[in-house]
């Protein structure tokens, strides 16, 4: 995190109203033809960490494991320009959600924070009222619909509604959303909830298109509209004055063929205000103090049992690998009940006799 | 650096008159080129730790064991912990024996305490929180792939008792390994990434290779040869091979640089021996290939039945790395010759059948001692989806029937819990067993199909544990400073070394629904509904009138006239 030391003006420190920053990056397409959407959301990942933002406060889900997929002729890699010029997969990955986790469910139950009780933290979203949250999905979709894994669709009311549970239980300060889909303004058409920004590839109607293949890979690396923000953040520093203004000019109609549209009635603060940093960088404010504070005593090491004087009388040993003999002479555990032998004989002669109670008794003196 | 901060943590400590728990780290490297002109590499990094986890006051001061993994070890309760990501299979006859084997995708098994109550909810969790630290699926490990072995898995550490209630095993053959899940690796490491031998785990390289695998194992060992106390061992591993001809080499030659496009040029600070051993048993004198720079320190090591010899490169001496610093073996293949020895005990399996509905497993073990026989436990997990008739299961030897001396069976429950068969089968000398079983397909729910149900459903792969002969006597004193390669395994009798091995995962099909098919009669009930009933209520409610058409401008204006003067219209 960079650290802004600003003297003696403390209006200036909480301007923007967030103390903390986080992402959430979401990959949803499953198959190598899609390896252009894992690029995107792996060139954002490399932005937001490269300005600041710490793994431990980003979500990273990919729905499909495009770096070491057998087809892929550079292992361990996945590149976003031609000729392989970046690795935007790197060397320092962690990835909280991939693979078959990466699902309707598990998205809006990241958002939301109604998670199992088990779940590790690195998978939690544990913002609070004063984190600005980045939102980026990338994708197939269509008119107010996201797919997931080719298997099923997350609607924009969905989405809405997720975003209005995480401002009524205060989950966000401010949220940006980036969405870089075929139609992608369809999906923030239905925000109601407030301090939204909102930024899709796309409008309705039209198709986002891929930028540019590579002959080794085979497959095209990057969607273009990620590809030129992608290059507008290269060009962003921790303490770059650069305000959302620029990223809404982002990709122009000539260079993307689809018209990117953006959503800022929502939002509280003007956009000419807000800089890039506020949400892809994890500023830290700090503030400085000159009074003296007085720090507990340090913590004892508790007393160590006294080991060392008292003689072990047991000796331990490792176990046999394979006791061959006492595996033959195991016996399997009796896990289910059975019912003794006798009831089985007692039920039968029951039966019998109650058979020749109701059909006489002259049956009976042929058994006895 | 790393030693003035050690210091300054030292200082700011406790008074001396409390003994600190003891920590110590040692790193190696093993470099066995194979046969087959690919190279073999194996990593062992080994913390040890005098500490107590069970006791009520919480250890609070970590210094070279992971703080994660000892939270885990204390929460949980865990006796043992073996976890193990593997990309690749390990082609045993290609490549001899791996010092830890390992199957393809993830495996875990645990041993935990006696203390513990409720077993399978304590997994549950574990297994949820291991997911966060590997940044692997984990999580996806429940009920219907986790099983309890009655016989297998016996602990590798310290310890008597063995009431299989505590152990818990489960494999997910599907899971993929990369560098999301070596990067948490290597930060558990005390020297992390940026010093030793752990600079040379390069993503790039290590996964292009024909097999990687990376595991952590955690477990009690006697701390001295008296062995009254036990400390805690915590064994990261990577063993990975490497196919050099695979990046277009022509020449047979290869280097640390060219393996890994790091050299090393120095040990960890804080690791109390760093070492590197290249295995030069089939050169003994320099025939085979040529060894540079060249080193006088040898060393033998009895290992996997066979007494190997080394040369070591000592890491923490400053001679090692020479007047640049830095060193970058270079070995020279002169020529093709020799054979590998056969590995005595080698394993298959495959499914035969055709069709979606049954269809046979088949596995077979191959023991190529000429005149020894030797016992193997198989182990045998398939989910559910796959209904095994036990009825056919079938174990021959050379043709005759091999009657196995302990078999356990724990079947199936749907959707709840996966088969258990383990089975205790004496192999005779120079022979094949094939055991064969029978199985037919169920059909899934609609909803518990993966998104790419065409794939295929992955069976894990069978476990073969088994005691082998040796060729030389092993070591079993075991607790005498060795090289880690050898120290694995706890060895209890001389002539023959435990061997565990993983046969293939089986990729099976199921019988896979159309799932455009709702939406395909949605649209095709649709369509006939409003064309046919929509076209036939027309007909049948419908009124026709007959409707004048218009008449020309010309017309009209003639009509007007006309109406004017009086006359009937045209």
């Amino acid at each position: 995190c960079a650290l802004h030391v600003i003297c003696c003006n403390a209006g200036q420190f909480f301007s923007s109203g967030h103390t903390n920053n986080w992402a959430v990056l979401v990959c949803t397409s499953r198959f190598w033809f899609n390896y252009r959407h894992v690029a995107n959301t792996l060139s954002v990942y490399r932005s937001v960490k490269r300005l600041g933002i710490p793994d431990s406060h980003i979500v990273l889900m990919l729905a499909d494991d495009m770096a070491c997929n057998h087809r892929n002729p550079k292992p361990a890699t996945v590149f976003s320009h031609k000729n392989m010029e970046l690795n935007v997969y790197g060397d320092d990955v962690e990835v909280d959600y991939r693979g078959y986790e990466v699902t309707v469910e598990n998205f809006l139950r990241v958002l939301t924070g109604r998670l199992p009780p088990s779940t590790p933290r690195s998978k939690r979203l544990l913002s609070d009222d004063r984190s600005n949250i980045l939102i980026y999905l990338t994708g197939h979709g269509g008119n107010g619909f996201l797919k997931f894994q080719d298997s099923e669709e997350i609607s924009n009311v969905e989405l809405a509604d997720a975003f209005e549970q995480m401002w009524q239980k205060r989950r966000y300060n401010e949220l940006l959303f980036i969405i870089d889909t075929c139609q992608g303004a369809s999906m923030y058409e239905r925000f109601y909830s407030p301090n939204i920004m909102a930024l899709a590839s796309s409008q309705v109607g039209e198709d986002s298109l891929s930028h540019q293949p590579d002959l080794a890979i085979g497959v095209h690396l990057m969607d273009r509209y990620t590809f030129y923000m992608l290059e507008f953040l290269e060009d962003i520093h921790p303490a770059s004055k650069t305000n959302m203004n620029d990223l809404f000019k982002v990709c122009p109609k000539s260079q993307c063929v689809s018209t990117p549209g953006h959503r800022t009635d929502l939002f509280l603060r003007d956009p000419g205000s807000v800089l890039i940093t506020d949400f892809f960088g994890s500023v830290r404010k700090v503030e400085l103090t000159m009074d003296a504070i007085n720090l507990t005593d340090p913590i004892k090491q508790m007393e160590e049992n006294p080991v060392n004087g008292e003689e072990q009388k047991e000796v331990y040993s490792y176990a046999d690998q394979l006791p061959v003999s006492e595996i033959i002479h195991q016996k399997p555990k009796q896990k289910d009940w059975h019912p003794p032998d006798g009831f089985i004989l007692g039920l039968w002669t029951l039966i019998l006799l109650v058979f020749f109670k109701t059909y006489g008794i002259k049956h009976l003196k042929h058994i006895f | 650096m790393e030693a003035a901060h050690w210091l300054v943590l030292l200082m700011t400590l406790v008074p001396s008159s409390v003994p600190q728990p003891k920590d110590d780290f040692q790193e190696e490297l093993v470099i066995r080129p194979l046969h087959s002109g690919d190279i073999y590499a194996s990593f062992q990094f080994r913390t040890l730790w005098d500490t107590d986890f069970m006791r009520e006051n919480k250890v609070s001061h970590y210094r070279l064991f992971p703080k994660s993994l000892g939270q885990v070890i204390s929460k949980f309760s865990v006796r043992e912990l073996h976890i193990s990501f593997t990309q690749g299979y390990w082609r045993t006859m290609q490549w001899g024996q791996p010092f830890i084997p390992s199957p393809p995708g993830a495996e875990l098994w645990v041993w935990f305490q006696d203390s513990v109550t409720d077993v399978d909810a304590t997994w549950k969790e574990l297994t949820n929180v291991l997911s966060g630290i590997f940044c692997a699926s984990l999580n996806f490990i429940d009920s219907t792939n986790t099983v309890q072995p009655s016989a297998s898995f016996k602990p590798l550490g310290i310890g008597n008792v063995t009431d299989h209630s505590f152990l818990r095993y489960a494999t997910l053959p599907r899971e993929i390994v990369c560098t999301e899940n070596l990067t948490p690796w290597k930060k558990l490491l005390p020297c992390g990434s940026k010093a030793g031998l752990a600079v040379l785990l390069k993503s790039e390289k290590l996964f292009h290779s024909s097999f990687h695998s990376q595991a952590v194992h955690i477990r009690s060992v006697c701390q001295d040869w008296q062995c009254k106390t036990t400390s805690w061992e915590l064994r990261q591993t990577v063993n990975s091979v490497f196919d050099l001809h695979n990046s277009g080499q022509a020449k047979r030659e290869w280097s640390l640089f060219k393996m890994f496009s790091r050299t090393l040029t120095e040990a960890c600070p804080l690791a109390s021996s760093s070492k590197l051993y290249i295995d030069i048993t089939d050169n003994p004198q320099g025939e085979q290939f040529e060894l540079s720079p060249a080193t006088s320190l040898l060393s033998q090591a009895v290992v996997l039945g066979d007494r190997r010899t080394f040369s070591v490169y000592d890491l923490t001496q400053e001679t090692t790395f020479g007047s640049v610093r830095s060193l970058n073996l270079l070995i020279r293949w002169k020529s093709n010759e020799g054979e590998m020895l056969r590995p005595l005990l080698h394993a298959e399996r495959y499914v035969a059948g055709y069709g979606l509905q049954t269809g046979e497993i088949h596995t077979l073990m191959y023991n190529n001692h000429p005149y020894r026989s030797f016992p193997v436990l198989l182990l045998d997990s398939v989910p559910w989806y796959l209904r095994l008739y036990i009825h056919t299961l079938s174990v021959t030897s050379k043709g005759k029937d091999n009657k196995p001396s302990y078999i356990h069976y724990e079947p199936s429950k749907d959707r709840v819990k996966p088969h258990l068969l383990e089975m205790l089968i004496q192999l005779p000398p120079n022979s094949v067993t094939e055991v064969t079983v029978q199985f037919e397909r169920a059909l899934l729910k609609w909803t518990e199909y993966p998104p790419d149900p065409n794939h295929g459903f992955y069976v894990g792969s069978s476990v073969i544990s088994s005691l082998v002969p040796s060729t030389v006597a092993m070591d079993t004193n075991s607790t005498r400073e060795r090289p880690l390669f050898s120290s694995f395994f706890p060895c209890k009798e001389e002539s023959s070394y435990f061997v565990r091995i993983y046969t293939e995962p089986l990729l099976v099909n199921l019988p896979t629904p159309d799932f455009s098919m709702p939406y395909n009669v949605i649209c095709l009930t649709c369509t006939v509904v409003a064309v046919g009933y929509g076209s036939l209520y027309n007909l049948l409610t419908r009124s026709f009138q007959i409707e004048e058409p218009n008449p020309g401008l010309a017309k009209r204006i003639a009509n007007v006239i006309r109406k004017m003067r009086g006359v009937p219209p045209l």
